[in-house]
């Protein structure tokens, strides 16, 4: 088992460093750059500037200079807001967008696999059929619909929550923005349960569980459940990309303070160290996540680690 | 293709009474579309004329504003028939780009095998785990804000990746099959028996994944356009529309709900569309 994630630790490096190369070379062959405005600045302000920030020199220096700093821990300054360096403006955004991201994988789960898990058991009954329509429409609704709708409904006509905003602390904030960024994947999560409970009853070893006179939850506990889990947990890594991208348009329907923004705006103003910070970020916050729910499968399912040996 | 497939649907529905459904979505599509060629005929209004007289005024019979205007008084069915247009437009050549790329490239690795394979499905691998809006979201800014051929190939870009995967699977079961040996031994190249062999052989997987693939293609441009990034004014695609509605619907919940339902029944259609041609003509993909 730890010879498997070291494996797979090692592994996440390489994709890693492929990832900051193409979007550092992207980013910068990209037409227009950081200090292009409507009014020109200055040709020396703009020297100045450019000679600041090393953008006179090769690209392949600066790659090199950019990886350096890397390696060091920091991500360089930000070429717009010039009073704020990279690290500083994700610091500042990081704890709502955490905050925002694992409350909604957590709704997502907790109401996903019991609803799922329901839905299996009941098999083709009214409870099933209602789960399945629910994921169906759910996952067909984008989170840029849903989030407006629900803002309209709960905010501006019912006045339960509010509308937009966020304070820190004040969890009446957060509820909105939180379910509409769960919503897609607690379908999906609801739907692989569903599935892999589903392939799991019918299987021979939970039949001989039963045979020998096991009681039905006892079954489903010890026996079923786990293996049942195998589809929602390689799920989880697909999750936390869905959830990155939907608390883009989350963020900015709820105005949330959250790093979500930088992403738009870095890409908008070109400032190039600001938006690979954000590729940086959540690259790695992708891929470790994948790896987490690589590694859960792994304990869940011996024979994932057995392949690998 | 298209049509057969659809025929084959149809006449699967008697075994299958759920799959009402589907045939309701295809015709709701079929309508839509419809709708969006010859229905801004009907309105006295253009897309981008202002009728000062009329700003943010509620869905009425009598003025000819049906469902509305926003601020500027463009007439709101007009703009949203035209967003519709834009984003079926959007979806479908999307589409077609993405399904071009996903099936040579599963195709191609799947018959050379080998090293080739593990390269090629290892790239898929790697964009796979990647947010994958997130990538459009960046060559779209950097590349195409003012143009709606490199918005399309910003969305198209990452968009066939699923296919590839599946078509390399299918690929892998279809060269081992007699046939496939039988145009080796007859002295046919390895480009032949793909285009002669194995890729009518796909057109049904195919069909069904390029269904599925058109809600999502549509989903990505309004995605971007909500954001900003997408479609520019003064033209209109259903998600730039959505999102002028997100910022007026405390004055005018109309031009949210407008697009947005528009929005949803695109979408929901296409889904069950997809997912009912999947249970007939790929049930183990299920």
């Amino acid at each position: 088992m730890l010879g498997y994630a070291a494996r797979r630790i090692a592994g996440i490096v390489p994709v890693l460093l492929i990832l900051i190369t193409v979007s550092f070379f992207v980013v910068r062959l990209a037409p227009g750059g950081p200090f292009d405005q409507a009014r020109p600045l200055p040709p020396r302000t703009r020297a100045e500037l450019e000679q600041l920030y090393g953008l006179n020199r090769p690209l392949i220096v600066q790659y090199w200079h950019y990886l350096q700093g890397l390696a060091h821990g920091d991500l360089g300054p930000s070429f717009k807001m010039h009073d704020d360096t990279v690290a500083g403006l994700i610091a500042q955004g990081l704890p709502v967008s955490l905050t925002l991201g694992s409350s909604a994988l957590a709704l997502a789960l907790l109401i996903g696999v019991p609803l799922g898990l329901w839905a299996a058991l009941g098999r083709g009954g009214a409870l099933d059929h209602a789960v399945c329509a629910f994921a169906a429409v759910s996952l067909a609704l984008p989170s840029f619909v849903t989030g407006p709708f629900l803002a309209l409904a709960f905010g501006l006509w019912l006045h339960w929550l509010p509308v937009a905003g966020w304070q820190a602390g004040e969890p009446r904030y957060l509820i909105l923005p939180a379910v509409t960024l769960a919503l897609p994947v607690c379908a999906s999560v609801a739907r692989l349960m569903r599935g892999g409970m589903l392939d799991v009853i019918e299987a021979s070893f939970v039949r001989s569980a039963r045979a020998r006179g096991l009681g039905r939850w006892r079954v489903l506990r010890h026996h079923a459940l786990r293996p049942a889990l195998v589809p929602v947990v390689s799920y989880l890594g697909p999750a936390v990309a869905s959830l990155v991208t939907g608390s883009l348009v989350v963020e900015t329907v709820f105005e949330l303070p959250g790093t979500g923004r930088y992403l738009v705006q870095g890409a908008l103003n070109r400032d190039y160290t600001l938006v690979m910070g954000m590729v940086l970020l959540y690259g790695t916050l992708t891929l470790l996540c994948n790896l987490a729910a690589d590694l859960i499968h792994a304990w869940l399912d011996p024979r994932v680690r057995g392949e690998h040996a | 293709m298209r049509g057969s497939t659809l025929a084959y649907a149809v006449s699967m529905r008697s075994r299958r009474p759920g799959r009402r459904a589907a045939l309701f979505a295809a015709a709701l599509i079929v309508l839509l579309t419809l709708w969006a060629i010859v229905g801004p005929a009907a309105s006295p209004y253009s897309p981008n004329g202002l009728d000062w007289h009329h700003l943010s005024a509620a869905p009425s019979l009598t003025d000819g504003h049906w469902l509305g205007t926003d601020p500027l008084g463009r007439d709101l069915y007009v703009r949203t028939l035209y967003g519709l247009r834009l984003s079926l437009l959007i979806g479908v050549l999307a589409t077609g780009v993405s399904v071009l790329i996903g099936l040579a490239w599963g195709m191609v690795a799947g018959f050379a095998g080998g090293r080739v394979e593990a390269w090629m499905m290892r790239v898929v691998d790697i964009l796979y785990s990647l947010p994958y809006l997130f990538i459009v979201l960046i060559l779209a800014t950097l590349f195409g804000r003012d143009s709606i051929t490199l918005l399309l190939v910003a969305i198209a870009a990452v968009g066939w990746l699923t296919l590839a995967r599946v078509v390399r699977a299918k690929t892998l079961s279809l060269k081992r099959r007699e046939f496939v040996e039988a145009a080796r031994a007859a002295g046919l190249t390895p480009a032949g028996i793909m285009m002669r062999h194995i890729l009518p052989n796909l057109a049904g997987t195919v069909a069904v994944y390029a269904t599925l693939m058109v809600p999502q293609m549509i989903t990505s441009e309004s995605f971007l356009s909500f954001l900003g990034l997408g479609v520019q004014e003064p033209r209109a695609s259903l998600g730039s529309l959505v999102s002028e509605g997100a910022h007026e619907m405390l004055a005018a919940p109309w031009m949210l709900l407008v697009p947005a339902s528009v929005l949803v029944a695109l979408l929901l259609s296409f889904n069950l569309l997809g997912d009912a041609l999947r249970d007939v003509l790929d049930p183990a993909a299920r």
